[in-house]
């Protein structure tokens, strides 16, 4: 409990400092002013868990930017050595991100020269200052933090290395860089909104609670605007409560369980990834009532024990949030290396799940 | 004797009582207890479950400040056992096998005694201060704990046994409340109907008056950290097992100010040379009644502070000095006369600990001072 009053002195000193975001309804009023947001997002990179930190850089992305990667012809890789500086390994959303650039990096005869930074940017920025005097190709990494770039990115540029984000934004002149890649948590939000919309198409009144992730946190912020984005106007659904998990098992468990005991009507749970979903489950469970049946559950994420409760039928839909993006990665070289013009923001490939395809996706899910 | 204890919990009893009735005002269907599926389900329930951990912990923190010292490791000794017992019930590729758990479970307390003969020692036989001995394991624990998950998140999951402890059900009863209860049945058998509880008191009235006496204080104070070790790991595994994962930053994180606040509820004094386990049990339950309220009528952000309220509130009630301003309120004029009652206690004690005075079994006036001396000094660290 403790550690909750914490994690609220921490949002209360930051919501000071950043000149206050606004609260969640203002959020749902106003979804296209995200740069606050985005301001939020600086000092709170770190503190995410599961969703490995994907600063969906809300600052500079009007939808004209994003885009899809062009055809290219990607034999030009063939011995082709990129250099890859990777935030760490705090999670295992991280590791698969990992084992999915390197076995892409294989399967296209990449060369490819891989740092762990373990979570700090002086290590970062001397693995890309690595590259540079080893005149790599393509220099591609996922920032620890957003700030603090412009010098090493300049000298990339001056160089004349082209430079890939992945899974994380910078703050840095879009134009010291190619192009980011990684996942848009506000879309993930509307996903999930629009699942729940349509699972209670006919229901007359549906109340319903949050479990946020990380106060502060950019999956955190984004996720609940995307949500509120589609369900802010709908006045059947109700929200009874939204409170912080910190996206970790114990802390959705913790707060669902005070959810259970103060209100006894809930139906349906929104948690901002799997893990506090999984939490839930344990506290419906242990409320006596039936998750997935008695309370619907909506989470983000799709990890494999998320995956394995939506196929038990305790989880009712899950919005993927994907690190396997090797294969966009080094499409993207390929089309800078010839020469393309390709998007300042390219989205990860994601999709969602029912039970039915969790079942299906459940024995070849990698992480 | 027994009046003077049935007195000294009365008040602690009468919050627990209170509390109740407050959160059934709010949540008209609180005392309904339901049998579904062959299980009980209920927010008595509820609470009952939720304060076992505590309630161990709590157990060995009584016994452990009985003797004057303190445990402040217990919460990162659960962060071992907890992290130790799932990262073998991972790592062993059968997580739904009895004996995997049974293994982990074993080893996990065996870490936990370790832990605590780790305190023993260094409060009995190097003498240094508990406060100080034990904030070593505090700090170092915890770190102990992410080497042993590799600074990761378990999931123990799979595995039925393992989640029995602190989320199954035996006999229709929540594992967990019976396995608390039985521990404190034990204690309470141990201390009370054998001459533990009175050593352990007197070593905590004067470990050097008592070695004297013919106590031998060092394996005392050594018993009673091995036994603060052992339940603390045992509530990590119940934590652990609840929530079917192993945060090594979060198991039983200030779950030591929980057991100390429960206890200091409960009417064992601070000062040592006096416990009552009864009293804990009620502390124990009055912190979840008491968090399950806040969360119901205000909300959960708002428990940390009416924790305090509570304190407050219990201390007042059992400090004697309290009560008599409060009595000479009332009879005027005689107040004058219950004064020089309250001054036999240093003033320094009576602002911490309310229960400090009249140690019952004190040897003579030179302890009595000592005793005082030395809870000032720790005192100042505590608060």
């Amino acid at each position: 409990m403790l550690k909750k009053t914490f994690a609220a002195a921490a949002a209360a000193v930051l919501a000071l400092t950043l000149a206050a975001c606004g609260s969640d309804d203002k959020a749902a009023e106003t979804p296209a002013t995200t740069p606050t947001t985005a301001a939020a997002t600086a000092p709170a990179t770190d503190a995410e868990t599961t969703a490995g930190g994907t600063d969906a850089a809300p600052t500079d992305a009007p939808p004209a930017n994003v885009g899809t990667l062009p055809e290219t012809d990607m034999s030009i890789l063939k011995d082709a050595v990129i250099g890859f500086a990777q935030v760490g390994s705090e999670s295992g959303w991280r590791s698969a991100n990992t084992d999915d650039i390197k076995a892409a990096a294989e399967a296209n005869g990449v060369k490819l020269q891989f740092t762990s930074a373990e979570g700090d940017q002086a290590k970062q920025i001397a693995s890309i200052k690595t590259f540079i005097t080893q005149d790599v190709d393509v220099i591609a990494f996922s920032p620890v933090v957003e700030t603090g770039w412009d010098a090493v990115l300049e000298e990339a540029k001056a160089a004349g290395i082209p430079v890939i984000l992945t899974d994380r934004g910078v703050t840095a002149d879009p134009s010291l860089y190619k192009t980011f890649l990684g996942s848009d948590f506000i879309v993930e939000g509307e996903k999930a909104g629009t699942w729940a919309q349509t699972e209670f198409a006919d229901a007359t009144e549906v109340n319903y609670v949050v479990l946020e992730g990380t106060t502060g946190s950019a999956p955190a912020n984004d996720r609940a605007t995307g949500w509120d984005n589609i369900l802010g106007a709908e006045t059947k659904f109700k929200k009874l409560a939204s409170q912080t998990g910190d996206f970790t098992r114990d802390g959705g468990k913790k707060v669902m369980e005070g959810f259970l005991a103060k209100y006894p009507n809930i139906n349906l749970v929104y948690a901002h990834n799997d893990d506090m979903g999984l939490g839930a489950i344990e506290a419906i469970e242990a409320a006596g009532k039936v998750p997935g049946k008695d309370i619907k559950i909506v989470t983000v994420d799709a990890v494999k024990a998320g995956m394995q409760a939506l196929a038990d039928g305790k989880i009712n839909f899950i919005v993927e949030c994907s690190p396997l993006l090797g294969n966009q990665l080094f499409q993207a070289a390929a089309a800078v290396l010839n020469n393309q013009e390709i998007p300042a923001r390219v989205l990860t490939i994601e999709g969602s799940f029912d039970q039915e395809q969790a079942k299906a996706a459940l024995p070849d899910r990698k992480y | 004797m027994k009046h003077v204890l049935s007195n000294r919990l009365i008040w602690p009893a009468l919050v627990l009582v209170a509390l109740l009735l407050a959160n059934l005002a709010f949540n008209h269907s609180f005392f309904n207890i339901r049998l579904q599926n062959g299980n009980l389900f209920g927010p008595l329930v509820d609470i009952l479950r939720n304060a076992a951990p505590v309630v161990l912990v709590a157990l060995g923190m009584t016994l452990v400040i009985a003797t004057r010292g303190i445990d402040l490791s217990v919460g990162a000794v659960a962060a071992i056992s907890g992290s130790w017992a799932s990262m073998h019930i991972i790592s062993s590729g059968d997580p739904s096998s009895v004996r995997v758990v049974l293994t982990a479970v074993g080893v996990a307390l065996l870490m936990a005694l370790v832990a605590g003969a780790w305190n023993g020692f260094l409060v009995s036989v190097l003498g240094i201060q508990p406060i100080v001995a034990t904030l070593v394991l505090m700090t170092a624990g915890r770190g102990l704990a992410q080497i042993i998950t590799s600074e990761k998140i378990l999931y123990p999951d799979n595995s039925p046994a393992y989640k029995l402890i602190g989320g199954g059900y035996l006999l229709a009863v929540p594992f967990s409340i019976l396995l608390a209860g039985i521990i404190f049945g034990l204690t309470a058998i141990l201390t009370r109907r054998t001459a533990l509880g009175t050593l352990i008191e007197a070593v905590g009235v004067n470990p050097e008056a008592s070695r004297l006496a013919g106590i031998r204080s060092r394996s005392i104070i050594w018993i009673v950290y091995l036994f603060a070790g052992l339940l603390a790991g045992l509530a990590g595994l119940m934590l652990t097992s609840n929530s079917t994962s192993a945060d090594p930053n979060s198991i039983g994180l200030f779950i030591e100010l929980d057991a100390i606040l429960a206890v200091v509820i409960g009417g064992t004094s601070l000062a040592g040379g006096r416990f009552s386990l009864a009293g804990t049990l009620i502390g124990a339950f009055i912190i979840e009644a008491m968090n399950t309220f806040v969360i119901q009528a205000i909300s959960a952000r708002a428990t940390d502070v009416f924790k305090a309220c509570v304190v407050i509130a219990v201390m007042i009630l059992q400090s004697p000095q309290a009560r008599a301003m409060v009595t000479g309120a009332f009879r005027g004029r005689k107040r004058a006369v219950v004064v020089p009652a309250g001054s036999v206690v240093s003033p320094g004690s009576a602002a911490i600990s309310a229960p400090a005075p009249a140690t019952p079994d004190t040897a003579d006036g030179h302890t009595a001072a000592t005793s005082d001396s030395i809870l000032t000094k720790s005192s100042g660290t505590t608060s």
